[in-house]
């Protein structure tokens, strides 16, 4: 019963989802780190990084399987918040609510957290669609690695980002990235508890150059390619 | 609402009797929680600069009683900011435009001459509308009597040099305990949460020796109280903050998280 209420509080949700979330934050750096390969117009570093990654075998899938539990879990928490923020207050105000300033931190990052978390999760799946299940070796994109044929993922993508739907998709969600960040790095750490007064404030600005370097350090990848500036 | 009576102290001041305002008033009425309500809209002349929020909405139920009409409610007790019975979204803001004030502290001079104001009751499930902009607070009360106090007996007084409380934590416990009760936190908050409210309790108690003894216990007790009345969840967009008349600091929601975390692991 105890364990029960302490699960389904709202304190605990936010737990949930600040770990989550904090979880997704180290997968995005991660990710990046990777990708800023892309930015050498050369492929082997790339395609010798993706090799090696598939390489890990039985690790790569218990990562895989970790990192989609906890985007499931993100995305299920959120939705359990969003369902009860709607019961709290069923009768809605006639009037615009609007901020008084101050020191709030009302603003279009932290007010729409859910459209734009709703936009990342609609991207990703399709993203991983694209590359993670994208043609393959079959298709023609082979390159020999160590005498060993692997995936060409990096022709690939640079080909991919050759057209502007894709270009302009990519990078534009790219902003809604940085949107979700912005308020989701500090929020998680407030969630957890471990903000203070001596904290909260670098911890807030932590969250906004994170957000500018992760959302700018990925969104430049296809105009980078696309642009040429990689040949 | 025309031919009302000015307020005598502007008479007395004839600089500022020239700057008497008309506002166009639209109020929430409401008869009763199963009616359905709807704005009213008021044509208020006479206003002085110098009168609070409040004594506006007296002098709009003055004329109101004059021509017959039924009052608008509102809540109202010490009208100096301490009491916490103030309650009025004044165009989407609790509490009005200034930062660190109830209702009552408002004062007129914050408007213009033909402004339009709109007045309308908190608004949160938990918070059931009684009458006009009257709303039942009562599910604040049933946090706090969920373990918002202290029941260990302290005897008389102690030599204070042989339970040492730091000035940090006696400045940080009296911030919190600025809490006037007064549900601005969640009127203002988009989710409709009372996290401030409850953290600004649990903060206040848990950092003084005579709280310290029951904190697990109230921090579970208080969260799971706040999440039956049906509050909403906290998102840390902080507006509560800005909406609180004691500026009470958001860092109080996360001292209750710590609280509530080491109820959980310590009991």
């Amino acid at each position: 019963m105890r364990t029960q209420k302490i699960i389904s509080s709202s304190v605990f949700q936010k737990y949930l989802m600040a770990a989550s979330g904090l979880g997704l934050v180290g997968f995005v750096i991660t990710h990046l780190l990777g990708n800023l390969l892309l930015y050498r117009s050369e492929g082997t570093a790339f395609n010798n990084y993706a090799h090696g990654l598939e390489g890990l075998g039985g690790l790569l899938y218990a990562a895989e399987f970790g990192l989609l539990g906890i985007a499931i879990l993100h995305v299920i928490v959120a939705l359990t918040l969003t369902l009860k923020k709607r019961r709290a207050r069923s009768t809605g105000y006639s009037s615009v609510l609007r901020s008084k300033g101050g020191k709030s931190k009302s603003n279009l990052s932290s007010r729409y957290m859910a459209v734009s978390g709703s936009i990342l999760l609609i991207f990703i799946v399709l993203h991983v669609i694209h590359f993670k299940y994208g043609p393959g070796i079959a298709e023609g994109y082979s390159v020999d690695i160590k005498g060993e044929t692997a995936r060409d993922l990096h022709r690939y993508v640079v080909e991919e980002f050759q057209k502007p739907l894709y270009v302009g998709l990519y990078a534009g969600v790219m902003v809604f990235l940085g949107f979700h960040l912005r308020h989701g790095f500090w929020s998680a750490f407030q969630s957890l508890g471990t903000n203070s007064p001596k904290y909260s404030k670098p911890i807030y600005a932590l969250g906004v150059a994170l957000a500018l370097l992760l959302s700018t350090g990925f969104l430049c990848i296809p105009l980078w390619i696309y642009f040429g500036a990689s040949r | 609402m025309s031919n009302t009576p000015a307020n005598p102290s502007a008479k007395s001041d004839p600089a500022k009797l020239a700057k008497l305002m008309t506002l166009n008033l639209r109020v929430w009425r409401q008869k009763s929680p199963k009616e359905a309500g709807k704005f009213a809209a008021y044509t208020l002349k006479g206003v002085s600069p110098n009168m609070s929020f409040l004594e506006m909405l007296d002098l709009l139920n003055e004329g109101l009683h004059h021509s017959g009409d039924a009052p608008v409610e509102f809540d109202s007790d010490c009208r100096e900011g301490i009491c916490g019975s103030c309650s009025c979204m004044i165009n989407g803001q609790a509490h009005g435009p200034e930062l660190g004030t109830a209702t009552c502290q408002l004062y007129m001079r914050k408007f213009k001459d033909g402004d339009t104001i709109v007045i309308e009751p908190w608004r949160a499930t938990a918070f059931p509308l009684v009458r006009d902009l009257v709303v039942d607070r009562s599910a604040l009360d049933r946090i706090i009597s969920a373990g918002g106090y202290t029941s260990v007996k302290v005897g008389p007084h102690a030599e204070p040099n042989s339970m040492l409380v730091s000035k940090d934590n006696a400045e940080k416990a009296m911030d919190a305990a600025a809490c006037i009760g007064c549900g601005a936190c969640v009127a203002a908050c988009p989710n409709g949460s009372a996290s401030l409210f409850t953290a600004a309790k649990i903060t206040h108690l848990s950092l003084l020796p005579q709280g310290k003894v029951e904190s697990h216990r109230r921090s579970y007790r208080m969260v799971t109280q706040m999440d039956e009345e049906g509050f909403g969840h906290c998102t840390n967009i902080g507006e509560c903050q800005s909406a609180c008349p004691k500026d009470i600091s958001i860092d109080t929601i996360a001292t209750m998280r710590r609280e509530y975390m080491k109820a959980i692991v310590k009991s």
